[in-house]
């Protein structure tokens, strides 16, 4: 699974973090990391992680 | 006849709520009808991306999900009335459309402020059309501007207007403090100060009694007599349910519409609430039902009430556990941001300052008989996310009943 962010619209709310902890994190500033290519086996939670996103910056590419 | 599932209202709640019928494995027709002409999309850049003219309609509009393509979308269409027992309801073109099941997310609209005076130059911010149109009149040189409310709304537009280089903003509110009801005076000062270093005037414990001007807003008289000069005047006074096309069916719709543990309506499993619009009991609390009004209830609603209603057009009346979010929400004003999880609002008798300090970054705890029952973070996004770290603790505990 190919995961997208959209850093220009990430406001570092980090929602995606709660949904995905596999593949969402936050660093010591605050600031969004991501994994850009997850198992499949996760696709559940990242769709979750997509789905809170206060400015819907996360896309699934398949 | 094929099946239908017919949702009304064509915000984030009934687009989340499509989605959610079909992952939880409903394949029959699906409908959703909305009075706005647009796709769902994101409201809460309105009051500030939008206002600012930094979000275009494209980086606003919700990407429905795949699952969700042969659903069909009925929007400059309203549902005036319903008539559950028949188990139909009725468009604003007069015609009739038969459910088998129904999905209230009609959401709300603002609350529009009584008082005598003209109504040309008064604003609301719930609508992308309405955002447009303060937007206009805001970036007018010497814009004059009133803010009633000050709430997290009337905060966030005041902020954007003096971002955009709007010299006289001027919030006013019958309150003593910003944003005190849902968080308290510790934070309320905090965030007062704040807006006022940052050129916010503000008229607090005084209420409006009405608008000078005759065809146009010219100024806001307030109860102790002065009189607000105004070109612009933006009302944030809260909101109102969208229900009026529910009565009828005996319904308690006192304030939106009331459901059970499962969100379903007027104890009848084939009607359901999502959104702004249900009223529902949060057992992880007091069991006491309200309407709550963050980004996250629509998609938390749809996706518990989604399978509740699929399991029940079904056949299968195995009941789910009861629905209880953990609430959070958020607020973005002149370049801080206030992050909460929790509920703040049960603990405003013992509040606690956890790290940092209201001069700077902050974080605040809320107690119920000692127990930590809400968190808010104010300042920059690394307080922010020392917040989520209570939030484990938050959810492992039904918290306490006040």
């Amino acid at each position: 699974m190919k995961v997208v962010v959209d850093m220009n619209k990430c406001q570092d709310h980090g929602q995606c973090v709660f949904a995905a902890p596999d593949v969402f994190s936050m660093d010591d500033d605050g600031h969004l990391a991501y994994v850009p290519d997850p198992d499949d086996a996760l696709r559940e939670e990242v769709e979750e992680a997509a789905d809170v996103c206060p400015l819907q910056a996360i896309r699934i590419e398949d | 006849m094929t099946a239908r599932i017919l949702v009304a209202g064509a915000s984030l709640g009934g687009l989340r709520a499509a989605e959610q019928l079909r992952a939880a494995g409903w394949t029959g027709a699906v409908t959703v009808v909305g009075d706005e002409p647009h796709m769902p999309y994101n409201r809460p850049p309105l009051s500030k991306e939008v206002l600012a003219g930094k979000a275009p309609f494209a980086s606003l509009a919700f990407t429905p999900k795949a699952a969700a393509q042969d659903v069909e979308w009925r929007l400059g269409t309203k549902v005036v009335a319903a008539r559950l027992t028949e188990r139909t309801v009725t468009l604003d073109d007069g015609s009739t459309v038969a459910y088998d099941g129904l999905v209230v997310a009609t959401g709300v609209r603002p609350r529009r402020l009584r008082c005598p005076g003209p109504l040309d130059g008064r604003h609301m911010v719930r609508t992308l059309a309405q955002a447009r149109n303060l937007r206009d009149e805001l970036t007018r040189p010497g814009a004059r501007v009133v803010v009633v409310g000050a709430g997290f709304i009337g905060c966030e537009v005041a902020a954007t207007a003096v971002g955009l280089g709007v010299a006289e903003v001027t919030v006013v509110d019958p309150l003593p403090l910003p944003m005190v009801g849902p968080l308290g005076p510790l934070l309320a000062r905090a965030l007062l100060r704040r807006h006022e270093e940052r050129g916010v005037r503000f008229a607090l414990g005084v209420g409006v009694t009405g608008f000078e001007g005759e065809d146009r807003v010219t100024g806001v008289r307030l109860a102790d007599g002065a009189v607000l000069p105004a070109d612009v005047v933006v009302e944030s006074v809260g909101s109102v349910a969208n229900v009026e096309w529910l009565e009828d069916n005996g319904l308690d719709l006192s304030d939106g519409v009331l459901t059970d543990e499962q969100l379903r309506v007027g104890g009848r499993p084939e009607v359901i609430a999502v959104g702004d619009v249900a009223r529902f009991p949060n057992a992880r609390y007091d069991g006491v039902p309200r309407r709550v009004e963050h980004w996250s209830i629509p998609t938390d609603t749809a996706k518990h009430a989604a399978k509740a209603l699929v399991a029940h057009l079904g056949g299968s009346d195995k009941e789910l556990a009861p629905f209880t979010p953990l609430p959070t929400f958020w607020s973005d004003q002149h370049g801080f941001r206030l992050q909460s999880f929790g509920a703040p609002v049960l603990g405003l008798d013992d509040v606690r300052v956890l790290d940092g300090d209201p001069e700077g970054d902050v974080l605040v705890g809320y107690h119920v008989d000692g127990r930590l029952t809400g968190v808010v973070a104010l300042g920059g996004h690394a307080v922010a996310t020392s917040a989520a770290r209570y939030r484990a603790q938050l959810l492992k505990q039904p918290a306490p009943t006040s």
